[in-house]
């Protein structure tokens, strides 16, 4: 789960992390109030959406008059904005964070991030703030000064003080750091965060350390013990229907392509969609229906499927583990009779009570295609597709 | 031979009297897993599936000498779980729970590393040793005792490895799940090694998918390690970038932990790659000239 900046630095702040004075606004009136209340002639203005990149889309700008604060509040809100890292319909952005504009001298990069590698928290920090760091990681990867925490002793001081002379930091700033550094690490694991990224970290004309910008992952299985983070969740930057299939513990992502996949895990699901393409198809979906999928999920999983315009076919392929392929064949049955499904459905079951759900596909007279292995499945799936059958 | 299990193997299982936990356990015993009994605080005594049931898993392994453990407890309790079990002797643990939060994991990776405990999983299907023994909840009935060694990061990506190698009759020596998590206890390299050092397996299965690099280290692990035939494929070509694909470690980010990056490392290491996860199986026929 994804958070706004502006809640971000809120967390930031209740962990003495500096960052820039400012507050959000959801109304131009608001907006005006908010500038106002900063007391200063200058501030910076940033759309507040799920998604980097807003800068050169348009969604960040200084500012130097109140007119000019509500002018982007109205440009806006309600508004979608549309960077490299959005879809093409964009986001849309709800609120405004308006803040004091920070004079900067230097811009550094701070992250931390669960390292697979490593199997440890690891914080990054470089030099080269405020480009595009992953560049910076690609082409010069020793510009990246890296500290692996260690899971049960935690952050050590000599950690910080290592990464603050990479950054070549004064004394003042490196006790400046190591607040940051040991708030930032305080802050992931008691908010079980995947993701926290500061770009930039600004050293100030003053000589002080700001975080200019805040991003959060949070770490979706952990949301059981964080009400506190999960009040945060703004469904309005999420996709609708995959908001709705994980309200059924159904895990979907929206593809470009017209075949529907209703498949049982997620590598399968994977798999499912690959195989698709090799046949010269476009998946539409990915659908993962879990591990314990009944007849409601199934039919849930269909509406989910069917609500984007472009499925014309649909292909059903079931491994049964833990979950009955008889249970699954009842719920296609079901769900093809009450919503009166028209598109043809490629179904391919095997494994846990397969020939029992077989039986119950061949017993109804429903516009149903049995596949008897992967290959098979995918392939009349794309014949379906293009109307070749 | 096998690798991890085999038939004279002592398991227990944690969450015992579960709904789930329940229903799998009937499955292993079928199947001939030497299932001696389970733990569910509260209900030490009792008898479940005509097995005794303990309070705690020391209890359980003093009683009945078990070496191994299967997990089924919520996720929310698995940390906890886990690190009981590593810490009253057992030395393998098998993790089938989804959805425990990676810093929990950090720490049990490191915990079970310090006391040399092999951690399977989480969020897999298990291991299973065909024709004697599984602690999972793999179909047993789609797998045949033969001679391919199977690890994957998806669970029915792995049965249809299995499916495939049993049908044309290679049949296998043992499959691993290792789990669709990003902090995994047992990597791909810890399998190959496993695989590479049994004497029965002759060629190796591994299949990945999107997200991290473990496809990568593997790669790198076989290009010096391996000396036996190893087929792969990694699921997730069509995938996009930034969405997480139902397993918590399949998403790629930030360019990293593309297909196409794995399989070009893979196939600089010599590995006979699959592009469809239909052609698995043909893939080993085609590599051994079985």
């Amino acid at each position: 789960m994804n958070l706004h900046e502006y809640q971000a630095k809120q967390l930031f702040r209740e962990y003495e992390i500096s960052v820039s004075e400012g507050l959000p606004a959801s109304s131009s009136e608001e907006a005006e109030r908010v500038a106002k209340s900063l007391d200063v002639d200058k501030w910076v203005v940033k759309a507040q959406v799920h998604a980097g990149g807003r800068g050169k889309a348009g969604g960040v700008e200084v500012v130097e008059s109140i007119q000019q604060v509500k002018d982007f509040a109205d440009k806006w809100l309600g508004q979608k904005l549309v960077t490299f890292q959005t879809d093409e319909k964009g986001q849309l952005v709800s609120q405004i964070l308006i803040e004091t504009c920070t004079s900067i001298d230097q811009e550094l990069y701070l992250g931390a991030v669960i390292d697979r590698a490593s199997q440890r928290l690891v914080v990054m920090a470089s030099t080269e703030g405020g480009v595009n760091i992953e560049e910076v990681a690609e082409e010069t990867p020793e510009k990246i000064y890296k500290a692996e925490i260690d899971p049960i002793e935690g952050p050590k001081e000599s950690q910080a003080d290592e990464l603050s002379k990479n950054l070549g930091l004064n004394e003042v700033q490196n006790v400046q750091f190591r607040a940051i550094f040991n708030g930032l690490i305080k802050l992931f694991l008691e908010k079980d965060l995947s993701l926290v990224e500061v770009n930039p970290l600004v050293i100030t004309e003053s000589g002080d350390l700001i975080c200019l910008d805040a991003k959060i992952n949070v770490d979706s299985n952990a949301l059981y013990r964080q009400e506190e983070v999960e009040q945060l969740r703004d469904p309005s930057q999420e996709d609708e229907r995959e908001a709705k299939a994980a309200e059924w513990d159904l895990s979907y992502v929206a593809l470009d392509g017209n075949i529907g996949c209703m498949v049982n895990g997620a590598g399968l699901a994977m798999g499912t969609m690959d195989i698709i393409k090799l046949h010269g198809g476009e998946p539409a979906n990915f659908l993962d229906v879990g591990g314990t999928a009944d007849s409601k999920r199934v039919a849930e999983a269909f509406k989910i499927i069917l609500s984007d315009e472009n499925v014309n076919t649909v292909l059903i392929n079931i491994f049964g583990g833990i979950v009955r392929c008889d249970v699954i064949a009842d719920g296609i049955v079901e769900a093809l009779t009450v919503m009166g499904v028209s598109v043809p459905v490629v179904v391919r079951l095997e494994g846990n009570s397969a020939k029992e759900g077989l039986s119950i596909l061949e017993e109804c007279e429903l516009n149903i295609i049995p596949a008897s292995n992967l290959e098979e499945a995918a392939s009349l799936a794309v014949k379906a597709s293009k109307g070749e059958i | 031979m096998s690798i991890l299990i085999d038939k004279n193997t002592k398991v227990i299982c944690q969450g015992f009297t579960g709904g789930q936990a329940t229903q799998h356990c009937i499955q292993c015993i079928d199947y001939g897993t030497q299932l001696v009994g389970g733990v569910t605080p509260g209900k030490g005594g009792q008898t479940h599936l005509e097995l005794p049931v303990f309070n705690s898993v020391k209890e359980a392994v003093d009683t009945t000498g078990a070496t191994a453990s299967l997990i089924f407890v919520p996720a929310r309790f698995c940390k906890a779980s886990i690190l009981e079990a590593a810490e009253s002797g057992i030395s393998l643990i098998v993790c089938i729970t989804e959805g425990i939060p990676t810093i929990d994991m950090l720490e049990v990776k490191a915990r079970c590393d310090d006391l040399g405990v092999r951690l399977i999983g989480p969020n897999c299907p298990g291991i299973i040793t065909p024709g004697e023994s599984k602690m999972g909840i793999m179909p047993g009935d789609i797998h045949l005792p033969g001679k391919v060694g199977i690890i994957s990061r998806s669970g029915t990506l792995t049965y249809e490895a299995v499916k495939q190698t049993s049908d044309l009759g290679f049949g296998q020596t043992s499959c691993i799940g290792i789990g669709g998590d990003p902090i995994p206890g047992t990597s791909f390299i810890d399998v190959l090694d496993l695989f590479e050092k049994d004497d029965s397996t002759e060629a190796i299965v591994m299949v990945g998918e999107i997200g991290g690099t473990a496809e990568e280290s593997a790669a790198e692990f076989i290009k010096s390690n391996v000396s036996k035939p190893v087929v792969s494929y990694i699921a997730g070509v069509t995938a996009p970038p930034g969405k997480r694909m139902g397993h918590a470690g399949a998403i790629i980010a930030g360019g990293k932990g593309t297909a196409d990056d794995k399989f070009k490392a893979l196939e600089a290491a010599g590995v006979h790659t699959v592009k469809s996860p239909a052609d698995i199986g043909k893939g080993i026929a085609e590599i051994t000239g079985w």
